[in-house]
This record gives structure tokens, C-alpha cells and sequence, in this order.
């Protein structure tokens, strides 16, 4: 698979470690919420882990356009002659904050902590069998059967220094449903780039360029992360030039910053869908004044309801251009998807109308469309966008509006008729959307299949995708997924969504496709 | 004096306990923490687990039982969001919440007690009008849309004030004062300003009303009868009348200004327990929201008694909670 | 949508009408002709409740009505062609909804919220207080207790708590619809107190009076003693506390929608309009805020000065 850079690396090392720290340079970056723990292991979240990968490091990483890159691993591949282990090499030389040496006993003791009770990574890490150190820097993982994206899965699975933790006595992750605070949650000791100095939660952290680490030196010497809660606030601090980078950036303000003096906008597209979920089955909808049948589990009825949604408005105004309609639940970073799935149908009212007759529905019916408004971007607009779009084939949808912690108990517990979601692919492969959107739901898959689909012989095929070892056969199985799931529309795909990074003029950030920006990516001009 | 002061105790110690469970039975409504705290990778199994193991499917008396002993034992538990001791975080933000507090009670009641003195001695001058109905935009309109305007004029615009936060902070002990700073006094006075505006309205309101009444006693027309000057009778009767009841409903606002506070550290990014309530609530961080409004009650309850116990000392008549007499 | 009522109910009783009439002749005329910021208000008041209240018959479109939207209006600046070639006054917001035309119907479903928890809380309140006041003892110390804890909570979280309460009780399909209902509940819950406890004082005093104590030696059902003979004279405080009350509940059902919590995103009322226009403040979309803010201010503003003006003209002191 992937090519190893170590040798090229290694000899960088050395020529650039003395360039750094030439000019210092402090960012101030702002986004909406800070990082919930310093526990590397403790929660599987995005902010989270952005925080995290400044200050630990996982053995791959994703670059910018989502490709594996190594990074405390400098090697990858599966055995010779045994497809379910996987080995790593190991970068060498590496130090963690304290001094200690990065070996392959603290890859070891890591993954093992990720993969234990505690930890909210496990399910990544669902195949692996044991975790072997073959020497200093070689690492086996002997998987429970083949499992040839497994790499994928451990981009966000940090490295802590295994001394050090069993000083702390960190051996599990933090329990704290039995009211246990551990060391980790405040304190630090990673291989990162950067060292954390301070930090208050919710308030401010400051993180400072680490000298021993084994990289280029950054640009940013010194990163100051302010969480600020209120958009408007944010952005109103990066007008007063109270900050420097803003991460979380309204949508309707992004035309407004382009244009003005002083600001500059990064964007570019994020590895997540936004779409709409149906309630399948015969059972009547809860929330409708059809009481004897199930209108959205019609397929002609939810293919009315994809002819009246207008794709390219709500891009237009609802998302002042900040997305990219698509046809399919399924972001193109990912394995899995092609143009032509990607392809949607014009609106055309006159024929969804037709369709609504033919199903039965001439004067359409009513139902309830539930959304969160403080999740995604824009996601109450899109919602209220799409009750007006329906309304015009007569479809009366009362919109029931709410945080997103009241939102999603209401699609993981079967109780919504019609929700929108929306949902990123770590692992960029498509199995990933089909265990948790598509099979049929049970204890350990489809798990937000809010609306109950179910097709066996998709199931059939899903669960075969996680131990095929031929690629080719693989992705012509994903295909054919992916066939059915378009032609039964069993999800209405919105687009995907689109980030942006503001910053003061003067420097530039790349947009990451998980909205995990590293300031090592900073440069100045 | 102390059977009164120990009925009191219990009543309030009754207070906390109905507000404990208040809380409680709210927050079993508000939504479910599981799915906050576990990513889209997690399994039903991963959520029933996490459940169990939360004490979350155990009857409701039972886990407000086990809320009640651990909070007298001063343990709240664990914030689900952020994985530390509750009591740790809520006595990290109090400096923030208070010194915003004393800073807008004070704005309050030195504005309000001067614009009330002024509005009641001139009734009927063209300014005394403007103050009254320009207090009264202050009430009228809703608090993060002043919030908001005053960061678009002073940060945005003008540049002259911080957006948000605290500004430069410095420890004494574990109290982390923004008082000593110049950035942070500068960050301190547009959420100060934000906040008092309701209550300088009340307070100026009050002031002038009292002030009006008493200017019509017969003692003070007795003393102008006497040829007092207008000034040591303005001030030095009709004020200090006055002053009493204002002060108490000051310090009875006191209370309901720390709580009042949620939105206007919501807009300013003020690093106080009202924002760490607003973050806990949209996450489902039960144990934090649960310390914080038994948090607001023991600030109320302790206010109370003090009032409550002063009017007991300065007037043995006053015993049924009349207090400001209006 | 729920009917709205057609205009503002006063708290008239029936019995006391004439004298009533001859009490507005007399002092409170006289006193509201002198002011021209009491007329002013008052006539503002007026054009805005009765803006609210024809709104089906006066606004240019029904922006309650999504099939009549199109989206590619949206952000129309005022007086410019829109992409379907309509005029907006107002210009329009992200949904591509007139923003006039939202005033008006934001204004109805704010000011019903708003007079409905008034009665809400005006009803409970002064039930309350007479009972407190005039049965005195262990009912007095009851209620004034939980008045108190009522009144050191913010009016707005206390809404928040019920609000929580409510998601949790009604069935998740059926809550857009009681919304507007748990809305109402919610802020005359939080703003009982003030009532009752002007009420009790007043009923205090008038039960000590002779013509109080010759009923209730005669044997007179206490209830009937409540509201023949007490109740007339507490109306004038509980009319000034109620009139600053609905200013009140109508910037706490505003701050609510800035909350999350609220009305329907597709039935907006004022607040909810000021939260959506709120996020646009820096993208130059201004009209989508300003006006609707605008509204609510002018809408305060002039129940307030109105409840403002009646305190001091029933206040015979000040006179």
C-alpha cells in the first residue's frame, strides 16, 4: 500500500531543526466549544481530537485530501503470508514532552488502553485480537480475521507514553460514571508538536512549539485556543481582531469576511453528508392524518418528496454556496463513491405531484420532520427550506425544532417519523455508512437507522464487506450496496457540507476534510 | 431569637430539598446524555452499557436518594462533559460570576439611586421624562440583543472594548480576580453594562417612588416648615428614608442577578458558572446543572437569611416576611 | 394555528362596570390627556395590536403558509425585485419569507402568547394572594414561601425548567403543537408571585376594614366576601403589575427563542424573527433584524409606559 518516507524524514529532521523558532509567531484560534478531556482515549469526538493532535500523535494521519500519511508509524502493511496481522514500523528517534523515549511498548500499552472498557475508541478497534511489541519499533496486530481497512480506523488513536501512565496509574481510562477523575484529563505528556503551558476549560489553553520534536519546526510558535460560544460573538472578535483564526464560521458571514480588508476565508469540503431519514414499515405514522398506512414507506411517495426538494436553492440560499448538493449519502472523499451516484434529480413538481396521486396520496398528507438546531450548519434552516418545498405538492410538515441532545435520543430510539442528520466517515470507506445507516438495526449495528430499514440481503452483503481481502471484490459489492440503497431511496442525501476557516490576512490554514486543522499546517506570508 | 432563626434554617434547608428535587426531575426530561457522550461509532450495546453503568436505569427515587447524600457530602459527581468534580468547576467559575455580580449591582445602584433622586426631585422637568422613558428601552428590549448591539458599536466598530472574555486574569489564592488588570477591567464593562440595565431600571424606579412618598411625609414638611435647606432635606432625611428598603431589594436582586446572568455570559463569553450551565445544558451534563441550580437556591436561601435575621435584629415586630414593605 | 382572541381582554367585573366608568372620567383621563407620551404610546400600542389581530386581512403574503415560499426569495433586500420578481417593503429572510408580513403574524402569535400568560399568571397570582391575605396562618406562610423561592429565580430559567419538563411528558409528535401552550404555561408560571403578593398585602388591609369584618360577621361565604368586596379594590395595582407583566412576557417568550426553546421555527413569532435575524447582524443582511427588533421595542416600550402612567395615575399620592 503506502510508501514509507522515513528515510527521506529522518534526514529533513536534522537540516530544520535549527531553522525553527526563527520568528515566534502566537495564533489565537477560536471555535465554538472547547475540547471536552486531555484523555486521549476518553472520547471519540471531533473537537476533542483536534485539541489532541497537537499535543499527542497517532501512528497515521490523514493529509488534506484524506490520504493516509504516515506519521509516528513510518511503515504499514499486512504479513507475509497472514492477512489478519497487520505490522507497523516505527518512526525512531522520537521523544515524548518528559524526555522519555517513544518505543513500541507505548504503542502497545496505548492501543490496548483505547481497546479497553473504558475507552470510546473501542469500536474502532472492534477486530484486534492482541497487540504484540516484536521489537523497539515494530508493532503486530494480529486482528480477529482479515481486515484490510483497519488502518483507516487509528487515525485518531493517540500514543501515550506507557512510563508515565503507570506513574499516574492511567491503565484505564477514566470511569467516570464511577465519579473518578484521572491524571490525564488535566495533564499531558504526548510526542506532539506542541506542549500544553496552561489551560482553563471553556476559557483558554495556550500550547507551545515542543523543541525535541521530531518534524519541522512550525511556523506558530505559540497557539492560544479560545472557545467562544455565541457565533456572533466569534465572529465579532475577529472583526476587533481580538483573534487571529476563527473555525466555526457562519455561513452568512463568509461572503462579508472575503470582502473585507484584513480578513481572508479558507474553505473546502468536509468529509460529512447532511440528510433526511424516512420511518420505513407498515405500522402508521405517529404524526400523520394518514391513520391506516405508512405514506414514506411508498418508495413513489419518497420519490415524490426527493422531485420536490430543490438541492441547488437551498445550497444558494439557505447555504450561500457553502455546500455541494449530492445524490448520494456519501461524501467523494470516500471508497465507494462515483460521479454518477453523486447525480440528482431536477425538481419537478408536476411529476412528484403525479407520483403522490399514484401512490395513493392525491392530496398529499402531514407528518412531523424533526431537527436539531445547534448541531449542523444551518441544519434548522434546511429543515424549514425543505417544509416549504413539501408544502408545494401537499405535503403539510410540521417542523419540530430542537437541541441536538434532545434530537438524537428521538432517531437512536425509533421515535421519529422523518429526522435530518447528518454523518462523517472517519474510516472514508463505505462500509462505515452502511453498519450504522443501513443494516437492518440490532445491538451492534445500524445503530442510527433511526427509521428502521431493513433489507437482509443488504445485511448479508454488509457484514461479508468487513472480511473481504480482495479489493476489487469488495468495491464491486459496495457498488451493488449502494445500487439498492439509491434505488430505494432508503436516505434523502442534502449535500455535503462545506468548511470554512477565517483568519486576519497575513497567514493561511488548509481546510482538513475532518475539521481537525493542525496549526503545523500554518504558514505565514 | 434562636427559635427563629433555627425555624428559618429549616425552612430553607426545605427550600434546598424542593429545588434539589426540581432539578432532578427536570433533568430526567431534557434529553438523554448517552448519546453526547458516546460518538457516532458507538453501538446500541455501547449505549445500554453506559447507561447501566451511569446509574441512569435505576428508579428515579433512587438516584435523587444517592444525589441527596452525596451532596451533602459536598460531592456532585462528575461533570459528564468535561470529566471533573462538579464543585471543582462551579467554585472555579464563581470569581468570574461574582465580581460580574458586584459589578452591575454597583452600576446599578449608583445610577439608579442618582437618575431616582433626580426623576423624584424634578418631576416634571424635560430631562426627568427622557431618563424615564429611556429606562424603559432598557427593559424593553431583550438582554443578548443589548449584549450583542454593545459588542457591534464598541468592539466592532469602534474598537475602543474587548468582545469577549475576561481579558488578563490574576490568582489571589484560588480566587482569580479580573479586577487587576486593565484589560480586565475594560473586558469587565460591557457585560457589566448589560446586566445592571434591568436592575438600575428597577432600582431607579424604586428610588424615585420612595422618594416621592416620603418627600410628602409630614416630618419633612415639618422640617421645611423649620427653613432646613432643600439640600439637608433632600439628602439628609429624604434619602436615608429612603435607603433601607433599597438597599434591601438590592441585596435580595443580588441573588437573581448571578442567575440572571446565563445570557449575558452566554454573549460575552464571561468565563462564569452561567455559561457552564449554558454548555452543560446542551450537552445533558446533568450533574452540572444540577449543582448549579441547587447553587442558585443556597445563594438565595443564604441571602434571605441574612435579610431575614437583620429585620429580626432591627425590628423584633417584623416576623412574618414583610420585609420591604411594599 | 390556535384562533387568536380579537382584542385584548380587560379584567372588567361585570358588577362594578358604572363605577368604573365614572372612576376613567374623572382622575385617569384627566391624568392620560396631560401626558402626550401616555397618548403616543397608547396609540402605538394600538396600531401594533391591531396590526397583530388583522394580520390575515392586512399582510401583503401568509408567511405561515410554506407552500406559498419560495426559497429563491430569500435575502431580498427591501424595495428590490426578488428572483420571482415580488416587491418585499421590508425585504425578506433566508427562507424567503416577507419580513413585513412576518411582523404582523410574529406580533399576533407574541402578543397571545404574551396576554395569555399575563391571564395566566394574573389569575393564579391573585387567587393566590387573596387566599394568603385573607385566610392568613399557615396558607399565608405556605404561599409567600414559595413566592419567594419563585421570585429568586429568574422568571426565565424557571420557563426553562417547565419547558423541560414538558418535552418530557408530551409524546414527541405531539409537541410543535403544544408548544405555544407550554410556552404560556411556562411564563405565567414564573410570573405568579409579583401578583400575588401586591394582592396579599392589599387584601390584608382591606380585610381589617369594618365593612370586611360586618360581612364575615353576618355570616357571608368568605369567597363571596373575596370577590364582591375585596377584589374591586386590589384591580388597580393588579392592572399596573399585569400591564408591565405582558411587556414582560413578551421579551421572555423573545429571550426563550433565543434559547432554542419556543414556537415552531415555521410560525415564527417576534422573538423567534429576532433570533433568526440576529445571526445575519454582520453579514449585511440588517433588515432581517432590524425590524422585527425594531417591533418588539416599540411594542415594549409603549405597554410599558402605558403601565408605567396607569401606577402613577391610580397612585393618588403622586398626584
Amino acid at each position: 500500500m503506502q510508501k514509507s518516507l522515513a528515510g527521506l524524514t529522518a534526514a529533513l529532521i536534522a537540516s530544520t531543526m535549527l531553522v525553527g523558532a526563527a520568528n515566534a509567531e502566537t495564533i489565537r484560534w477560536a471555535r465554538a466549544s472547547d475540547a471536552l478531556t486531555l484523555d486521549p482515549h476518553s472520547q471519540n469526538q471531533g473537537v476533542t481530537h483536534t485539541f489532541a493532535h497537537h499535543i499527542y500523535e497517532t501512528l497515521l494521519d490523514r493529509d488534506s485530501d484524506g490520504n493516509l500519511q504516515p506519521r509516528l508509524a513510518t511503515e504499514w502493511f499486512v504479513k507475509d503470508g497472514d492477512p489478519t496481522v497487520w505490522v507497523f514500523k516505527l518512526r525512531e528517534g522520537v521523544k515524548f514532552h518528559n524526555g522519555a523515549d517513544f518505543t513500541a511498548e507505548d504503542v502497545v500499552f496505548s492501543f490496548n488502553r483505547a481497546r479497553s472498557d473504558g475507552s470510546n475508541l473501542k469500536q474502532l478497534h472492534a477486530e484486534v485480537a492482541e497487540v504484540t511489541a516484536i521489537d523497539d519499533h515494530t508493532v503486530e496486530i494480529q486482528m480477529i480475521g482479515p481486515s484490510p481497512l483497519y488502518p483507516n480506523n487509528i487515525t485518531n488513536t493517540f500514543v501515550m507514553d506507557k512510563d508515565w501512565s503507570e506513574e499516574h496509574s492511567l491503565q484505564n481510562v477514566q470511569d467516570f460514571a464511577a465519579g473518578e477523575s484521572n491524571y490525564a484529563v488535566l495533564n499531558t505528556n504526548g510526542t506532539g508538536p506542541y506542549v500544553l503551558k496552561s489551560r482553563e476549560v471553556d476559557v483558554q489553553s495556550v500550547l507551545t512549539a515542543f523543541e525535541g520534536h521530531w518534524a519541522d519546526a512550525p511556523a506558530v510558535t505559540e497557539i492560544v485556543y479560545l472557545p467562544i460560544t455565541d457565533a456572533a460573538t466569534r465572529i465579532a472578535a475577529l472583526l476587533s481582531g481580538d483573534v487571529d483564526l476563527v473555525q466555526d464560521v457562519p455561513v452568512q458571514d463568509i461572503e462579508r469576511l472575503r470582502n473585507s480588508a484584513g480578513f481572508k476565508i479558507e474553505t473546502g469540503p468536509e468529509n460529512r453528508f447532511i440528510y433526511f431519514g424516512y420511518r420505513f414499515g407498515e405500522e402508521p405514522l405517529k404524526s400523520s392524518n394518514i391513520t391506516d398506512s405508512n405514506p414514506i414507506n411508498n418508495t413513489l411517495v419518497r420519490e415524490a418528496i426527493e422531485l420536490a426538494l430543490d438541492r441547488d436553492a437551498i445550497k444558494q440560499v439557505v447555504m450561500r454556496g457553502n455546500s455541494i448538493p449530492t445524490g448520494i449519502p456519501n461524501p467523494p472523499f470516500v471508497n465507494g463513491w462515483t460521479a454518477e451516484l453523486d447525480a440528482y434529480p431536477k425538481p419537478d413538481l408536476e411529476k412528484a405531484k403525479a407520483l403522490l396521486a399514484e401512490a395513493g396520496y392525491p392530496d398529499g398528507f402531514s407528518i412531523t420532520l424533526d431537527t436539531p438546531n445547534n448541531r449542523y450548519v444551518n441544519d434548522e434552516a434546511i429543515s424549514t427550506a425543505l417544509v416549504g418545498m413539501l408544502g408545494q405538492i401537499g405535503i403539510k410538515v410540521t417542523l419540530a425544532s430542537r437541541p441536538v441532545a434532545e434530537h438524537s435520543p428521538l432517531v437512536i430510539n425509533n421515535q421519529s417519523d422523518f429526522y435530518l442528520l447528518g454523518w462523517g466517515v472517519p474510516t472514508f470507506d463505505s462500509a462505515y455508512v452502511f453498519n450504522d445507516l443501513v443494516h437492518t438495526k440490532t445491538d451492534k449495528h445500524g445503530t442510527y437507522n433511526g427509521g428502521l430499514y431493513s433489507n437482509p440481503e443488504l445485511d448479508e452483503k454488509i457484514i461479508a464487506l468487513g472480511t473481504e481481502t480482495d479489493l476489487d471484490a469488495r468495491n464491486a459489492s459496495i457498488a451493488e450496496i449502494w445500487a439498492v440503497v439509491k434505488a430505494d431511496r432508503v436516505l434523502l442525501p442534502i449535500h455535503n457540507q462545506v468548511l470554512s476557516y477565517a483568519m486576519r490576512e497575513g497567514m493561511t490554514l488548509p481546510v482538513h476534510p475532518e475539521d481537525q486543522p493542525r496549526m503545523t499546517t500554518v504558514t505565514f506570508q | 431569637m434562636l427559635a427563629f432563626v433555627v425555624r428559618r434554617l429549616l425552612q430553607s434547608v426545605i427550600v434546598m430539598l424542593v429545588v434539589a428535587f426540581i432539578a432532578f426531575l427536570v433533568f430526567r426530561y431534557v434529553g438523554d446524555p448517552v448519546t453526547s457522550m458516546l460518538g457516532q461509532d458507538s453501538t446500541i450495546a455501547d449505549h445500554e452499557e453506559l447507561r447501566e453503568r451511569l446509574g441512569l436505569n435505576q428508579p428515579f427515587y433512587i438516584q435523587f436518594y444517592h444525589f441527596v447524600t452525596n451532596a451533602l457530602q459536598g460531592q456532585f459527581g462528575i461533570s459528564y462533559r468535561l470529566q471533573q468534580p462538579v464543585a471543582k468547576l462551579i467554585m472555579e467559575r464563581l470569581p468570574a460570576t461574582i465580581e460580574l455580580a458586584l459589578a452591575s449591582a454597583t452600576i446599578a445602584l449608583v445610577g439608579g439611586v442618582v437618575m431616582g433622586i433626580y426623576t423624584a426631585l424634578r418631576p416634571r422637568a424635560f430631562t426627568s421624562g427622557v431618563i424615564m422613558t429611556a429606562s424603559l428601552i432598557g427593559v424593553s428590549l431583550p438582554t443578548f440583543l443589548i449584549g450583542i448591539g454593545l459588542i457591534y458599536v464598541f468592539a466592532v466598530e469602534l474598537k475602543v472594548l474587548p468582545s469577549f472574555g475576561r481579558g488578563t486574569v490574576t490568582d489571589i489564592g484560588w480566587w482569580r480576580t479580573g479586577l487587576l488588570t486593565e484589560s480586565g477591567l475594560r473586558s469587565l464593562i460591557l457585560p457589566a453594562i448589560t446586566l445592571s440595565l434591568f436592575q438600575l431600571t428597577l432600582i431607579m424606579r424604586l428610588v424615585r417612588a420612595e422618594m416621592l412618598e416620603v418627600l410628602r411625609t409630614d416630618y419633612i414638611r415639618f422640617a421645611r416648615a423649620r427653613g432646613l435647606s432643600t439640600r439637608a432635606i433632600n439628602f439628609g432625611h429624604a434619602l436615608r428614608n429612603t435607603m433601607v428598603p433599597v438597599i434591601t431589594i438590592t441585596g435580595l436582586q443580588l441573588g437573581s442577578v448571578i442567575a440572571f446572568a446565563i445570557i449575558t455570559e452566554t454573549v460575552f463569553q464571561w468565563p462564569g458558572v452561567g455559561s457552564l450551565f449554558v454548555n452543560s445544558v446542551q450537552v445533558v451534563d446533568v450533574p452540572v446543572m444540577a449543582a448549579y441550580l441547587v447553587f442558585v437556591a443556597l445563594v438565595f436561601v443564604v441571602i434571605n437569611l441574612f435579610v431575614d435575621i437583620l429585620y429580626f435584629i432591627v425590628d423584633p415586630r417584623l416576623r412574618d416576611g414583610v420585609r420591604s414593605g411594599k | 394555528m390556535t384562533d387568536l382572541p380579537h382584542s385584548p381582554e380587560q379584567p372588567v367585573v361585570a358588577a362594578k362596570v358604572s363605577r368604573w366608568k365614572m372612576f376613567l372620567a374623572s382622575d385617569i383621563f384627566w391624568s392620560y390627556r396631560r401626558s402626550p407620551v401616555t397618548i403616543l404610546a397608547s396609540i402605538i400600542a394600538l396600531i401594533l395590536v391591531l396590526m397583530a389581530v388583522f394580520a390575515p386581512l392586512l399582510a401583503p403574503y401568509d408567511p405561515f403558509n410554506p407552500a406559498t415560499l419560495n426559497l429563491m426569495d430569500g435575502m431580498t433586500a427591501p424595495n428590490t425585485e426578488s428572483y420571482t420578481g415580488k416587491y418585499f417593503a421590508f425585504g425578506s429572510d433566508n427562507q424567503g419569507r416577507d419580513v413585513l408580513s412576518s411582523i404582523m403574524y410574529g406580533s399576533r402569535v407574541s402578543l397571545f402568547v404574551g396576554f395569555a400568560a399575563t391571564m395566566f399568571a394574573m389569575v393564579m397570582g391573585v387567587g393566590l394572594g387573596l387566599v394568603a391575605g385573607y385566610f392568613g396562618g399557615l396558607w399565608d406562610a405556605f404561599i409567600m414561601r414559595v413566592a419567594d423561592v419563585q421570585l429568586s429565580f429568574p422568571a426565565i430559567l424557571i420557563a426553562l425548567l417547565i419547558f423541560g419538563v414538558a418535552r418530557g411528558v408530551i409524546p414527541a409528535n405531539q409537541q410543535e403543537g403544544a408548544a405555544i401552550w407550554v410556552l404560556i404555561f411556562a411564563i405565567g408560571l414564573a410570573n405568579w408571585a409579583q401578583f400575588a403578593r401586591t394582592v396579599r398585602g392589599a387584601t390584608m388591609v382591606e380585610r381589617q376594614k369594618d365593612y370586611v369584618a360586618a360581612a364575615r360577621i353576618l355570616g357571608v361565604n368568605p369567597f363571596l366576601i373575596l370577590l364582591r368586596h375585596v377584589l374591586p379594590n386590589v384591580l388597580g395595582p393588579v392592572l399596573v403589575i399585569g400591564t408591565i407583566g405582558l411587556a414582560l412576557a413578551i421579551i421572555e417568550e423573545a429571550t426563550l427563542s433565543y434559547l432554542g426553546v419556543g414556537v415552531p421555527p415555521t410560525q415564527p413569532s417576534l422573538g423567534t424573527l429576532i433570533r433568526i435575524g440576529q445571526q445575519f447582524l454582520f453579514s449585511g443582511e440588517w433588515w432581517i433584524l432590524l425590524f422585527p427588533a425594531i417591533t418588539l421595542i416599540l411594542l415594549a416600550l409603549s405597554v410599558n409606559l402605558l403601565g408605567d402612567w396607569l401606577r402613577d395615575a391610580l397612585n393618588p399620592k403622586l398626584r
